[in-house]
C-alpha cells in the first residue's frame, strides 16, 4: 500500500522536472494519499492469469513506406522557439551529469 | 587525479574478466524511424523535421517499414530469434536534445533476441559472442556547446540544439555478459566491433562510419576473483567511437578495477567516459534511482507483427556474410592468412574485389591498393575509399600494362594523373602521350649514347658483372622519357655486350 | 439580434445544410449569424478562447464561390460552420490546450480532422475553452477563463470540453469537436443538454489532437441532435495513416442508423441496463429521468434487461493509474525548449537547462495537471510499476471482457451519463476525488475503447439537463445511433420540441 512521503514527492518532482513549492508538496501529499487509497484496489483483481491490455482496439502496426515528404521549413520549425540562434534552439547551460 | 593501475598481465592473471558491449548502429534509411522527414548528413540545422520529429503537440509516430526490414536483416545475420510480436516502449527522461523528452525504444519485447556472432581473431581462433538482443530505437538531436573550451559541455555557457538527427533510426545490439575472454578481452571486443561493422555494411543497412557517429558503443567491464564467482560490479563507459578506443577502454578498466580491488576498494556502478587525449576513462555519474526511466508501452504505437512470410522475404534478400565472403575470396585469390589480414587491415577488400570484377587480376589489384594507393592515402590522411580513384580506373591501368601499352613507371605516372584529377587512365595517357617506345632504332641510339657516357660500366658488363645494368637502363629511360620498355632495353644491351 | 438570425442559429446543422443546398442561405450568412451570437453571448458564456472570424468568413466565401458541381461532391454538412476544442491543432490559429505553457503557440500544421473539415467546406469559428490539457470535469481548470453553463450561468458546463458544449448549447455554433478521454465530450453534453459522442477508439484520427492519455483519447462530435452527430462523425472518421492506432476501415453507416432510428421502431433490439452504473451515488432526479427514458425505449419495442459488469467498480482506479501515467509522459515535451513558455530559474538557483525546465513547468502548468503528472510519474516508477500500472492494464482486460459478455446478451448498453446535473463553480475544486466521481459512468467506455454517446433525457428537479448514455460494441458505432435517435424523437414529442426550448437565452434577445 503506497503512501506518499514529502521526500518521495520531492523526488517525483525532480523526475518530472517540476520545481514544486513547499506548499504544493504539502498539499499534494494529502491529496495523493487520498487518491492512492481509492485506486489501490485495482490490485484485488489483477491476478497472474489476466493478460494486460495496452491498446483497447487490437491492431497491428501499419508500416509506412520509406518515402520522404516535404519537411517543415527552418522558419516554421523555429517559429515557436522561446530562444533561437543561428537556425538552432538555445538551451541554457547543460550539465554533464544531466543525461 | 590519476587512478592507480595494475599491470595488465597481472590484472588478467589475478581476476576473471567479464565484459559486454552495447553497440548503436545508425540505419541508412531514407527517412526517419517514425516520420517521413528525409535524413541526410550535413544539412542546414533544423531543416529535416516534420511535426513528429520536432515533437510538436498532437503529432504521432508511424513506423518506417525499411527500418523494420533492416532490423530483421540484422537479426538474421546475428542468428537471433525474431519475435512475431514486438513492442515499442517509451524511455522517459528529460534532455534538451530530445524533442518529446522520451525516447521511443523497445524494452521487454524487442524485435531480435538471443543470438550470437562468431568472431575470428588474428590467430584464426573463433570466439562466439552471445547476443542478448538487437532492438530498434530513435536517435536524439545534437547539442553544440557554446562558450566553453573546445566545444566541451563543461564550462559551456549555453548550447545550440539542432534536431535534424532526432528520430533517425538506430539499432542497439546488446551482448550478453562475455565470459572466458581472459587477457584477450580487448582483442575480442575490437574484432567483434569490426565484425559488426562489416556485417551492417554487407547488409547495406548502415554506413557504419565510426568517425561520423554512425556507430558507437557503450563498454561494460567487471572483474571477479574467479570464473565461478558471481559477477562483480561493472562500470559502463559510454559512447566510445573508435575501435582502438574500445580496446583501450577495456584494457584500462581492467587495470583500474584490478588496482582498486587489490586495495580493498569497491567498484562504483557508474557511467564513465573514454578520454582519447589522456587515454583514460573518467568517472561520470553514479547510477542511482535518478535513472528511473519509467518505461511503459508507447500507447501511440501498436504491436509490431512480423510474420513468417515477412521474414522469408527478407531472408531471400540476404547477401553473403563477411566471414564467409572472406574465406571464399581468400581461396579464389589464393591468399595466405597474412595477405588476407593485410587487405582487411587496409580496409581494401571491397575495393580489390571490385577491381577484380572490373577485369584486373587479383594480384594486380592487390598490388595497387596495398602499395601505391595505400601510401597515397596514408600521406593524405584519408581512407582508400576517399581517394579520387575507382576500382574501374585501377583495372583499366592493369589492362594497359597487360596489353603492353604501359610499363610500371608509366603506369604509376598514369595513376598519379588520375589522382591529380586529370581524368580516366585513358585520358591521362592521351594527355601526356605516354607510350612504350617500341622503335628499336631509337632505343639502340639511346643505348649507344649511354655506352659512350659510361665506358667503365660497359667494361664491367662485358666482364660478366651485371650489377651496374641499372645505370644503363636508367640512362636509356631518361633519354626516352620513361617510355622504353625495360625488358626491351635489357635485351638490346645484352646483344651489344655479347656482340 | 434580428429575428432571422435568431431563427437561423436555432436550426439543426442538418437543416442549415439543407438551406445552403437549396440556395436559401449562404455559408457566409451562417458564419456571420454565428459570429453575431458569439459576440452577444461571450460576455456571459465565455466558451471561446479564440474566435477566428476572419478565417471563418474566408472559408465560407471560398465555399460559396464553388460551382454547384463542386458543392455536390462535398458531404451533407458542407458550408455549415463549426467550433473546435482548443485541444485540436489548427494551422495558423493559436492553439493552447487552455494552458499557460502553450500560450501564443501557432501550429504549423492541421490535425487530420481539421483537414477533413476544410475539405468538407466547413468554416472554423474558433477555438473553445477546456480544462487545461483536457484534465478536469468542470472547465474550471482552464488557465484562461471559466466557461458558464447556458442553462444557469452560476454553474459549470462540465468538462473538460465545457467550451464546445456551452458554445453549441448557447447557439454560438451549430456543431463543435471535442475530445473524450474519460467523459470530456459526454459529461459536458449531459450538463448542457447537448449531444456528445465518443467514437470507437481508433475510429477518428488522433493526429493533431494534443495528447492527454493516448490510449484513451478520442475526438468526437458535439451537437444539438443525434443526426447532426452522425453526419459529423462520418466526415471526421475513417482511417488515417498518420495515426498508428487508427482503424483501417471507413466510418460506419451512422447517418442511415440515425435516420432509421427517427422512425421510432426498436422492435427486436435488446437494451442492457448496466447494474453497476446507477442507483447509489446518482442524484434522484437524474435516476428518475433515466428510468423514464428507459420506459420510452420499451414502449418503442426494445427489450430491456439488466446486465452486470462486475469489474466496472475497478474502472475509476484503473483510469486514475493509466491516464496520469500517459499524461506524465505526454506532457514531458513542454520543457521550454521548442515552443511555448520558458521561465528561467530565480537568482541564486543555477541557470541550467534542467532548472529552466523545472521552473518553466512549475510556472506553466496548473494544479490539476501537476497533480496528475506527479501521480503518473509515481505509477510508472520502478518498484511500483507492476503493482499499479501492471494491475491497471489487467483491469482493462477485465473491463473489455465485461463488455464482451454484456454484448453477447444485448445490442446496446445504457446508463445515466453523469451522476449529477451541473454543479456550482468551486463546489468540487478542493476535493479532487469528488471531481473524479463525475466520470464514473463514462470512464469504462474509454478503458475498453467502445463507442458511447450522451443525449438529453430531460430536466431534473433543479431544472437542469440530465444525460442518457448509450454504449455500443467496438467498431459498431451505428448500433447506438439508432436507439439514440429514436429516444430523442420520442422525448421531443413529449416535450413539444427540443430540450433547449426550456432554456433562457437572454443573449439572443439582447438587441431585439
Amino acid at each position: 500500500m503506497p503512501t506518499f512521503t514529502r521526500e518521495e514527492i520531492e523526488h517525483l518532482g525532480d523526475l518530472a522536472r517540476i520545481a514544486l513549492t513547499d506548499e504544493e508538496i504539502t498539499r499534494l501529499q494529502g491529496e495523493l494519499n487520498v487518491i492512492a487509497d481509492s485506486i489501490n484496489k485495482v490490485q484485488e483483481v489483477a491476478s497472474d492469469d489476466v493478460p494486460p491490455t495496452a491498446n483497447p482496439v487490437p491492431l497491428e502496426a501499419y508500416l509506412r513506406p520509406d518515402v520522404p515528404e516535404t519537411p517543415l521549413t527552418q522558419a516554421e520549425a523555429l517559429a515557436g522557439g522561446p530562444k533561437t540562434e543561428a537556425g538552432m534552439f538555445v538551451a541554457p547551460r547543460i550539465l554533464g551529469s544531466e543525461e | 587525479m590519476a587512478e592507480k593501475l595494475m599491470k595488465y598481465a597481472d590484472a588478467t592473471k589475478k581476476y576473471d574478466v567479464v565484459f559486454g558491449l552495447e553497440t548503436h548502429v545508425e540505419l541508412c534509411t531514407k527517412t526517419k524511424l517514425f516520420c517521413p522527414a528525409e535524413v541526410s548528413f550535413g544539412g542546414e540545422p533544423n531543416t529535416q523535421l516534420t511535426p513528429v520529429s520536432l515533437g510538436l503537440p498532437g503529432s504521432l509516430p508511424v513506423v518506417n517499414k525499411t527500418a523494420v526490414d533492416y532490423a530483421i536483416k540484422l537479426g538474421l545475420a546475428l542468428h537471433c530469434e525474431i519475435a512475431e510480436w514486438s513492442q515499442f516502449a517509451r524511455k522517459n527522461y528529460f534532455y534538451p536534445d530530445m524533442p518529446r523528452d522520451y525516447q521511443i525504444s523497445q524494452y521487454d519485447k524487442p524485435t531480435n533476441g538471443n543470438g550470437y556472432l562468431d568472431v575470428e581473431l588474428e590467430d584464426g581462433t573463433v570466439f562466439r559472442v552471445p547476443i542478448e538482443r538487437a532492438h530498434i530505437e530513435d536517435d536524439a538531436g545534437k547539442n553544440t556547446h557554446v562558450g566553453g573550451a573546445d566545444g566541451r559541455i563543461e564550462g559551456a555557457d549555453h548550447s545550440l540544439v539542432d534536431y535534424n538527427r532526432a528520430g533517425v533510426p538506430l539499432i542497439e545490439i546488446v551482448t550478453k555478459p562475455i565470459e572466458g575472454a581472459g587477457d584477450r578481452a580487448p582483442e575480442i571486443a575490437g574484432a567483434y566491433m569490426r565484425a559488426i561493422r562489416d556485417i551492417v555494411r554487407a547488409l547495406g543497412i548502415s554506413h557504419a562510419r565510426m568517425e561520423q557517429g554512425n556507430m558507437r558503443a557503450d563498454v561494460n567491464v567487471s572483474l571477479r576473483p574467479s570464473a565461478d564467482a558471481p559477477y562483480g560490479t561493472r562500470s559502463e563507459t559510454k559512447n566510445v567511437n573508435s575501435f582502438r578506443g574500445i580496446e583501450k577502454t577495456i584494457q584500462y578498466e581492467i587495470r583500474r578495477q584490478a588496482a582498486r580491488l587489490d586495495e580493498g576498494k569497491e567498484i562504483l556502478q557508474e557511467t564513465r567516459h573514454w578520454d582519447e587525449a589522456t587515454q583514460t576513462t573518467a568517472g561520470g555519474r553514479v547510477k542511482s534511482d535518478a535513472d528511473d526511466y519509467r518505461y511503459f508501452p508507447d500507447p501511440d504505437l501498436v504491436m509490431l507483427h512480423i510474420t513468417k512470410e515477412h521474414i522469408a522475404e527478407i531472408e531471400a534478400q540476404m547477401p553473403e556474410m563477411p566471414r564467409e565472403r572472406r574465406n571464399r575470396l581468400k581461396a579464389e585469390w589464393g591468399l595466405t592468412d597474412l595477405q588476407l589480414r593485410d587487405i582487411l587491415n587496409a580496409d581494401a577488400l571491397d575495393l580489390i574485389e571490385d577491381t577484380v570484377k572490373a577485369g584486373a587480376s587479383a594480384a594486380g589489384a592487390r598490388k595497387w591498393w596495398l602499395g601505391e594507393l595505400s601510401r597515397e592515402a596514408n600521406a593524405k590522411g584519408v581512407s582508400l575509399e576517399e581517394l579520387p580513384v575507382t576500382p574501374a580506373d585501377v583495372a583499366e591501368v592493369e589492362k594497359l600494362i597487360a596489353d603492353g601499352k604501359l610499363n610500371d613507371k608509366l603506369a604509376k605516372q598514369t595513376v598519379a594523373g588520375v589522382l591529380a584529377g586529370e581524368g580516366t587512365p585513358d585520358e591521362v595517357v592521351a594527355k601526356h602521350g605516354y607510350k612504350i617506345v617500341e622503335d628499336s632504332g631509337a632505343i639502340e641510339a639511346a643505348v649507344d649514347a649511354a655506352f659512350e657516357a659510361n665506358p667503365d660500366v660497359v667494361e664491367k658488363l662485358k666482364s660478366g658483372n651485371m650489377k651496374p645494368m641499372g645505370v644503363i637502363i636508367g640512362a636509356v629511360m631518361k633519354a626516352t622519357r620513361g617510355q622504353a620498355d625495360a625488358k626491351a632495353v635489357t635485351k638490346i644491351v645484352m646483344g651489344k655486350i655479347k656482340g | 439580434m434580428t429575428q432571422a438570425t435568431n431563427e437561423l442559429v436555432k436550426l439543426t446543422a442538418a437543416e442549415m445544410a439543407a438551406k445552403v443546398k437549396a440556395g436559401e442561405v449562404s455559408s457566409r450568412e451562417l458564419v456571420d449569424a454565428h459570429l453575431e451570437v458569439i459576440e452577444a453571448a461571450e460576455p456571459s458564456i465565455k466558451a471561446f478562447l479564440k474566435v477566428s472570424g476572419d478565417v471563418a468568413r474566408e472559408q465560407a466565401d471560398a465555399f460559396d464561390a464553388k460551382s454547384a458541381d463542386e458543392k455536390a461532391q462535398l458531404p451533407e454538412l458542407a458550408g455549415v460552420p463549426i467550433a473546435i476544442k482548443d485541444m485540436i491543432v489548427t494551422k495558423g490559429i493559436e492553439t493552447t490546450a487552455a494552458s499557460k505553457i502553450l500560450e501564443g503557440w501557432v501550429p504549423p500544421y492541421d490535425a487530420t480532422v481539421i483537414e477533413k473539415l476544410k475539405a468538407a467546406g466547413m468554416p472554423i469559428l474558433g477555438k473553445t475553452n477546456l480544462d487545461e490539457f483536457a484534465q478536469g470535469s468542470s472547465t474550471e481548470h482552464s488557465a484562461y477563463q471559466t466557461t458558464h453553463n447556458p442553462w444557469d450561468t452560476e454553474r459549470v458546463p462540465g468538462g473538460s470540453g465545457g467550451g464546445s458544449a456551452s458554445a453549441v448549447a448557447a447557439f454560438e455554433a451549430p456543431l463543435a469537436l471535442g475530445t473524450d478521454t474519460g467523459g470530456s465530450i459526454r459529461q459536458p453534453g449531459a450538463l448542457t443538454g447537448t449531444v456528445g459522442v465518443k467514437p470507437t477508439y481508433g475510429g477518428v484520427s488522433r493526429f493533431g489532437a494534443i495528447a492527454m492519455a493516448s490510449s484513451l483519447d478520442q475526438i468526437g462530435p458535439v451537437t444539438r441532435t443525434v443526426l447532426d452527430s452522425a453526419l459529423l462523425q462520418e466526415i471526421i472518421g475513417g482511417h488515417d495513416r498518420r495515426d498508428s492506432t487508427s482503424i483501417p476501415e471507413g466510418p460506419r453507416p451512422m447517418v442511415a442508423a440515425a435516420r432509421e432510428g427517427a422512425k421510432r421502431d426498436l422492435k427486436g433490439m435488446k437494451v442492457g441496463l448496466v447494474k453497476e452504473l446507477g442507483g447509489e451515488g446518482f442524484q434522484p432526479g437524474v435516476q428518475a429521468r433515466f428510468d423514464e427514458a428507459v420506459k420510452k425505449l420499451e414502449e418503442m419495442g426494445a427489450e430491456v434487461v439488466e446486465v452486470s459488469c462486475p469489474h466496472f467498480e475497478y474502472s475509476l482506479g484503473a483510469y486514475y493509474i493509466i491516464m496520469p501515467s500517459e499524461v506524465s509522459s505526454n506532457l514531458a515535451r513542454y520543457d521550454g525548449m521548442r515552443y511555448g513558455l520558458r521561465v528561467m530559474p530565480p537568482a541564486g538557483v543555477p541557470q541550467t537547462a534542467a532548472n529552466m525546465m523545472a521552473y518553466t513547468r512549475e510556472a506553466g502548468f496548473g494544479d490539476e495537471v501537476k497533480r496528475r503528472i506527479i501521480l503518473g510519474t509515481y505509477a510508472l516508477s520502478a518498484g511500483y510499476y507492476d503493482a499499479w500500472y501492471g494491475s491497471a492494464q489487467k483491469v482493462r482486460t477485465l473491463i473489455i471482457q465485461d463488455f464482451k459478455n454484456a454484448f453477447d446478451k444485448v445490442d446496446v448498453l445504457v446508463s445515466p451519463t453523469s451522476p449529477s446535473t451541473a454543479f456550482k463553480f468551486g463546489e468540487k475544486m478542493d476535493d479532487p476525488l469528488a471531481m473524479y466521481m463525475n466520470d464514473i459512468a463514462t470512464i469504462p467506455a474509454n478503458l475498453a475503447g467502445v463507442p458511447a454517446m450522451s443525449i438529453p433525457a430531460g430536466l431534473s428537479d433543479d431544472g437542469l439537463p440530465v444525460g442518457f448514455q448509450f454504449i455500443a460494441p467496438q467498431q459498431r458505432d451505428e448500433v447506438m445511433y439508432k436507439p439514440a435517435a429514436a429516444l430523442e424523437a420520442a422525448l421531443e414529442e413529449d416535450w413539444g420540441g427540443p430540450i433547449w426550448q426550456s432554456m433562457n437565452t437572454p443573449w439572443l434577445n439582447a438587441a431585439e
